[in-house]
């Protein structure tokens, strides 16, 4: 194991993150922060409380998965894409790292930036709703198992791109409305039948629902099937790596 | 100079996914502590060749062993002693000098060491830039932050690629300076060029590469020799119809109509013979208007080089 190049890069991801505060984590926070002020304050109120939830509180395990998701996705994709971009990328295929050092410490770079953010929307969350979180190690494991799916997701998509325009594609054009259709801002219960068995289609209802599991302990879909779907994206994503690196899909000619 | 090969190509081929081959089963020897030019003309399979050694483009066929390591089973190992500096100017616009080079340190798996990272940027004269952004750099400046990147990790061996293409004379004489300072302790290099003086100065042996094909390694001097032809042409007041006897013994050729002799002279000989050929050309009784030397290009070798192979 190549150590110090896993904390070479590693340490040159995060170096970008603070360097790219504003764009990594204040905005995040403050699109969170405006959600809660339109849905939670403005609109939440006149919305009745479910099982003893007030709305408010009920979309915050959905905003802070929807900044996961795509946070993961954009941060990993743009980590490796870059490089390739700017060509830089010759170094590191020149090094003596091998390809589970390089994602361990690309995914693990993404997976931490996410992780951060998760938890501060959750604390500029606490500023507006009272928080309650019913089972805490389940909702670190939701947190991080996410953050590291995704920034897998991320990291492939940035392998995948061959211009930037592929980089926003799949966030903007999947990501985004799977996770506004997933019950982030209401239980899929509350569908009429026919759009509740097509939602149970859409994975991010699985991720949204276990974590929300975590709080309140309510859910669409029971939480080892949330747990499984989760483990299950980790699986498909590490193959794809997998894959990538066996072939040197779009890094080696 | 040690003669057992610290890199030993055998039999590699290239094809790319265009269909295009880039290398044509290349094999070639580089001796441990040497410094190797590999010269061509674009698109020969240079950077091609040098990419392959270095795990960047994957071999389609053949082998490369770095000091007994396969760059393939056992690269870790391989890569390690390698050092890269690219062709292209490529370099994180963000980042500043210091941090781009300990980040290289760290890639290649060596610890921590501040002392010889200071080393590396004073030899490079990038001192006093250590704490500069890589964007605020000029591009000679960003040459010489790439090759302080590949001698960050203390490389056995260094690959130079087009180093000195379009970078100022200055740079040019600390770049052979430098290089030569690394050979003194040891390291092995690899330079591609397609400026024949820079191979010249600089190089122990030459490999020429055309087409995907090593078609000649020498020892320079021995290369040199062959090589170096000159040829001095003088243009005549007025035309001579055959040349005169007295100056039979210098091989001239007449051209243009006779307005024009040709005298053609090695260039590394010691002694030109131009001195004399101008006294008896005096003597006799000819003048000229203007006289011009030409010597042959790069790449009239290589087609000279080509067709002979044929």
């Amino acid at each position: 194991m190549n150590i110090h190049a896993v904390r070479a890069i590693y340490r040159f991801e995060m170096a970008r993150t603070w360097r790219t505060l504003m764009q990594s984590i204040i905005s995040p926070v403050i699109s969170t922060s405006l959600y809660f002020v339109v849905f939670g304050a403005a609109i939440g109120s006149r919305i009745p409380e479910s099982q003893g939830i007030s709305y408010g509180a009920f979309i915050v395990p959905g905003l802070i998965m929807l900044s996961l998701l795509t946070q993961s996705i954009s941060n990993a994709s743009f980590g490796i894409y870059f490089p390739k971009f700017t060509g830089t990328i010759y170094e590191l295929l020149s090094a003596p790292v091998s390809y589970l050092e390089i994602v361990v410490s690309y995914v693990g770079a993404a997976a931490t930036k996410s992780i951060i953010l998760g938890l501060i929307i959750l604390a500029t969350a606490g500023l507006f709703v009272p928080l309650q979180v019913a089972h805490p190690w389940w909702m670190i494991l939701f947190l991080v198992l996410t953050s590291v799916t995704f920034s897998l997701f991320g990291f492939i998509i940035g392998i995948w791109a061959d211009g930037f325009e592929k980089l926003q594609v799949i966030p903007l054009l999947v990501i985004t409305p799977l996770t506004f259709l997933g019950g982030s801002f209401y239980s899929i219960d509350i569908l009429p039948p026919f759009w509740r068995t097509l939602a149970l289609f859409n994975p991010v209802v699985y991720l949204i629902s276990g974590f929300r599991w975590s709080f309140y302990g309510m859910a669409d879909v029971s939480v080892g099937v949330s747990l499984a779907m989760t483990l299950g994206f980790l699986a498909l994503f590490m193959a794809i790596v997998a894959w990538i690196f066996k072939t040197g899909y779009r890094l080696k000619a | 100079m040690s003669m057992q090969p610290i890199i030993t190509i055998s039999n590699l081929s290239k094809t790319y996914a265009s269909g295009f081959q880039a290398l044509k089963r290349v094999s070639l020897d580089i001796r441990r502590g040497e410094i190797f030019a590999l010269l061509g003309p674009n698109g020969a399979g240079k950077t091609t060749l040098i990419s392959t050694v270095c795990g960047i483009v994957k071999p389609t066929e053949g082998s490369v062993l770095v000091a007994g390591h396969d760059i393939v089973a056992d690269y870790r190992a391989a890569r390690s002693m390698i050092g890269l500096v690219p062709q292209e100017l490529t370099t994180d616009a963000f980042e500043s000098v210091w941090a781009t080079v300990s980040f290289s340190r760290g890639l290649f798996g060596k610890s921590k060491n501040a002392a010889h990272i200071e080393e590396v940027l004073k030899a490079l004269s990038l001192w006093d830039k250590k704490d500069n952004k890589l964007m605020t750099l000029s591009g000679g400046m960003k040459r010489r932050v790439l090759i302080a990147k590949a001698l960050s990790h203390e490389p056995t061996i260094l690959f130079l690629d087009e180093p000195t293409a379009g970078v100022d004379v200055e740079l040019r004489r600390d770049m052979w300076q430098l290089v030569r300072s690394l050979q003194e302790r040891g390291v092995t290099i690899i330079l591609t060029t397609h400026y024949i003086d820079e191979a010249e100065e600089m190089a122990d042996r030459i490999g020429v590469i055309s087409k995907g094909e090593i078609i000649l390694v020498d020892d320079k001097a021995e290369l040199m020799r062959k090589l170096g032809k000159k040829q001095l042409a003088l243009q005549l007041e007025t035309p001579l119809e055959r040349i005169p006897p007295e100056l039979v013994a210098y091989n001239l050729d007449l051209a243009s109509d006779g307005s024009e002799l040709i005298y053609t002279y090695d260039a590394q000989g010691e002694r030109s013979g131009i001195l004399a050929l101008l006294q008896d050309l005096n003597g006799a009784g000819i003048r000229f208007k203007d006289l011009q030397t030409t010597q042959s290009s790069l790449e009239d070798i290589f087609v000279s080089l080509v067709s002979k192979k044929k």
